[in-house]
């Protein structure tokens, strides 16, 4: 029976769904000392997905990897707590400050380092930034396939892998050659629990951490440095009624539509 | 915020002073660390372990079991072509417990157990039962192992307990139409296939709790002619094998994701478990003891939970312009309520540990001879376990039932409504005080203890080793008034006086016994306990105080006014 090598992407967040009055500075970023450190949820979907394929693929392995500071270790610990085989931190003051670039560029280096994957597997997209972007981004750079809105992975062979995902109105089914990149949606199935016997058997692992050196990567490419995303502002933004406009469905509003949007750059 | 990490009173309870024995005793002086990477390599270890597996369950209970609760309480379970379909919310909680990996809790590391404590088991069924009562029932019955494992063959083991860690539900069928509290009626006929080397089993079960399970342990009369308890033996009954189906579940009260029900067995294929003719006296009776701490461990879950939903509710509804948990009348139930609760936990708790040590000391002479000191031991916790079990599930049960009267009475009329978790709760707790043999068996089985002076006496001891206080001197002069009360009865010499007066005295030996555990807990941690101590010990007070005025004038002639 084939015998697959999973990587899953996580990523520690902010509990966004625990917001209280404190949960922004003052200069608009996120207090991240007022939300507790949860794992991503849809990190989670992906998890459970790469776990099913274990279950179904005995001797494959899952191996978790992450990016951040010293405790996102938890993250790593988490994964094997539910049936991971082991996995690492990627942690440097180098790595901070990292864009979606900066971080795919990142993850892909350690990927490579770890050489050996059929398919590597994230969430659709964090809670704290909502980009969706590091799961594609991942395959860009290491030249992959890749499927995104993933629902459930449905079958695998040596050479591909065949799973439903999500579209507009539906769901459809596709099939990719190996390796290849999925992200997955949160309406996939929740995550299994952590297991009494893993969470006593395996409370010693101690998680791999590595450096930009020990990834190989160019510093000039990570954290803040390869970041070309700029934080202007961020505004608490409350919508009034009053502020509402109404368009009808004649030539001239929808024009006028689109000219407002392309004026706030919202499209365009 | 999890339910274990917020009850700091259920984890005090794990870190008690006998904890140290137990788990030496349990892992067998860590024989298994090295060969099982979750075996623990010491105390601290091991502890750590059970933190970590009570935090998972908690979670899980979280997340899955009490969000569940009320669909599985509107859904119940089903009935159709003699198979039983638990809820939808059951059958997910049993998938996600298994997925977690809590199956075969405390079944030994070689069956792929977890070889868990009784205490710790104790712990789990408290947050389950809180969390579900009903889900309690399906879960906890996985102890019925246990039996196996004390009792039955090395095959035996082999077989059984390796499915029960890999999630084979369980029911013990001991019920019948005739025989309920009176177990030595049990009809159930086995008769031996010598053919086929089996024991074949034809007959009616009821009130089976779980009764459609993988796996059934089944009281029956192998001895033909016979008509007590020593004709009747212990069966295992392998579903897989066929032979029992389900002719109806029960529509119940409460409880509904536990499904109640009536068994046909049908020339059912059945194995003998341990010895002919000990079915009822040795192996049921064991199996009883352990069901019955289930019970307990059962009621202490939907005492606090009665308690917690009447507590944000008082807080949060406002009458004359102020929160109604600022009136007397309110936080006074209140503070009784959490006081039985952790009366209960004291005495529920202790007596799980006195289970543990004695139990695993048995385990440990099955592979090597035993001290002279360790025989001692062993008889000792045993004898204390079998003294403390009766009053545990008796008082803790009838707590249940007053917790879950007084959340409805806290709520007012929206509490009579079904959009209160209380009314739930209320419905659930009332088979607590019934089932596993009801409060009138319990008083019964207390008794010997009372009329020996045994309770007495553990309370004296322990009183002994405790500093002097007012709280101290209080219980000593309710014990006195106990050891009047029993003097008094005896002088009788009327066993009809014994039974009449046996709730007052087995309830006034209760409170005793609580109130001297609840004390000793509070001096090892006092900013837990010292309030709920203090109350506790008016409500004994009023309780032995008030027992001691009707029984100190009782004679023979008195209980004619109420024949």
């Amino acid at each position: 029976m084939d015998k697959f090598s999973i990587i899953v992407l996580a990523k520690q967040v902010p509990d966004t769904r625990q917001v209280g009055k404190d949960a922004m500075n003052a200069d608009g970023t996120i207090n991240r000392a007022a939300l507790p450190a949860v794992f991503n949820p849809e990190d989670l979907n992906a998890l459970e997905q790469a776990l099913a394929i274990k279950d179904r693929f005995p001797g494959s392995t899952v191996t978790m990897l992450t990016m951040g500071p010293e405790r996102a270790k938890e993250i790593v610990m988490e994964g094997v707590y539910r049936g991971a085989d082991g996995g690492y931190l990627l942690t440097d003051r180098l790595f901070a400050g990292a864009d979606t670039l900066a971080t795919s560029y990142a993850l892909s280096t350690a990927i490579r380092k770890i050489g050996k994957y059929d398919i590597i597997i994230g969430g659709r997209q964090a809670i704290d930034g909502d980009t969706a972007q590091v799961g594609p981004q991942v395959a860009e750079k290491l030249g992959l396939n890749q499927i995104t809105y993933v629902e459930e992975v449905l079958d695998m062979d040596s050479k591909s892998v065949t799973v439903k995902r999500v579209i507009t109105g539906g769901v459809e089914t596709v099939k990719a050659p190996l390796p290849c990149v999925l992200t997955v949606n949160g309406s996939a199935a929740p995550c299994r629990p952590r297991n009494a016997k893993l969470l006593m058997g395996r409370k010693n692992y101690e998680v791999p951490a590595w450096t930009v050196a020990d990834v190989n990567a160019d510093p000039a490419k990570c954290g803040l440095s390869g970041s070309p995303t700029k934080v202007k502002k961020i505004e608490n933004i409350v919508f009034q009624a009053k502020e509402s406009k109404r368009y009808g469905d004649s030539d001239a509003d929808i024009a006028a539509l689109v000219d407002e949007l392309a004026v706030n750059h919202i499209i365009g | 915020m999890n339910r274990y990490k917020d009850t700091p009173e259920l984890e005090a309870r794990m870190h008690s002073p006998l904890m140290e024995r137990i788990v030496e005793l349990k892992e067998n002086f860590y024989a298994e660390s090295g060969k099982y990477d979750y075996a623990p390599q010491n105390f601290e270890d091991a502890m750590d372990n059970y933190d970590r597996v009570l935090e998972l369950t908690g979670s899980v209970c979280d997340d899955v079991i009490a969000p569940n609760a009320e669909s599985v309480d509107r859904e119940g379970s089903h009935c159709s072509g003699g198979r039983v379909q638990y809820s939808e919310g059951t059958a997910q909680d049993l998938k996600v417990m298994h997925q977690a990996g809590l199956s075969g809790f405390g079944l030994p590391r070689q069956y792929g157990g977890l070889n868990m404590p009784v205490t710790v088991f104790s712990a789990v069924g408290e947050m389950i039962s809180r969390a579900d009562a009903s889900f309690q029932n399906v879960w906890g019955l996985q102890s019925c192992a246990d039996t196996i494992n004390e009792f039955g063959s090395p095959e035996q083991k082999e077989k059984y307990l390796t499915m029960a860690s890999n999630g084979a539900t369980m029911s013990m069928d001991l019920t019948e139409p005739d025989a309920g509290s009176d177990l030595q009626s049990v009809m159930l006929k086995a008769t031996e296939d010598v053919e086929n080397g089996c024991w074949r089993l034809n007959g009616v079960k009821r009130f089976i709790t779980n009764g459609d399970s993988d796996i059934h342990l089944v009281l029956a009369r192998s001895e033909e002619g016979t008509t007590d308890g020593r004709g009747l033996s212990l069966f295992i009954y392998d579903k897989r094998n066929g032979g029992v189906n389900v002719r109806r579940i029960e529509d119940k009260m409460g409880i509904h994701g536990s499904p109640t029900c009536e068994l046909v067995f049908n020339n059912a294929k059945a194995e003998l478990c341990g010895d002919r003719r000990l079915g009822l006296i040795k192996y049921v009776m064991s199996l009883m003891n352990g069901a019955r701490l289930g019970i307990a461990t059962q009621s202490v879950g939907i005492q606090d939970a009665a308690w917690r939903e009447a507590t944000s509710y008082a807080a949060e509804r406002r009458q004359f312009g102020r929160a109604i948990d600022t009136f007397p009348a309110v936080y006074q139930m209140l503070a009784v309520m959490k006081a039985k609760i952790e009366a209960s936990r004291s005495l529920m708790y202790e007596t799980s540990r006195y289970v543990d040590i004695y139990k695993s000391l048995d385990q440990i002479a099955k592979v090597r001879t035993l001290t002279p000191e360790e025989r001692q031991e062993s008889k000792r916790y045993s004898r204390l376990a079998d003294a403390l079990t009766p009053i545990t599930k008796g008082m803790t049960s009838e707590f249940a039932n007053q917790n879950a009267y007084d959340s409805i009475q806290i709520h007012g009329g929206s509490g009579f409504m079904r959009d209160y978790a209380c009314e739930r709760l209320y419905r659930d707790a009332r088979i607590t005080s019934i089932y596993e043999g009801t409060t009138q068996l319990q008083v019964v089985a207390a008794l010997r203890y009372v009329t020996s002076g045994v309770y007495s006496q553990y309370v004296k001891d322990m009183l002994a080793t405790l500093p002097d206080s007012e709280t101290k001197a209080a219980i000593s002069a309710l014990v006195e008034k106990l050891d009047a009360m029993t003097a008094h009865v005896l002088d009788q010499k009327e066993t009809e006086v014994n039974d009449f007066c046996g709730r007052r005295l087995m309830e006034s030996a209760a409170y005793c016994v609580m109130s001297t555990l609840l004390l000793r807990d509070s001096i090892e941690t006092p900013d837990l306990f010292d309030k709920p101590l203090r109350v506790f010990i008016d409500l004994a007070k009023s309780q032995v105080e008030g027992h001691a005025s009707v029984v100190m004038g009782w004679t023979p002639e008195s209980t004619e006014y109420y024949k």
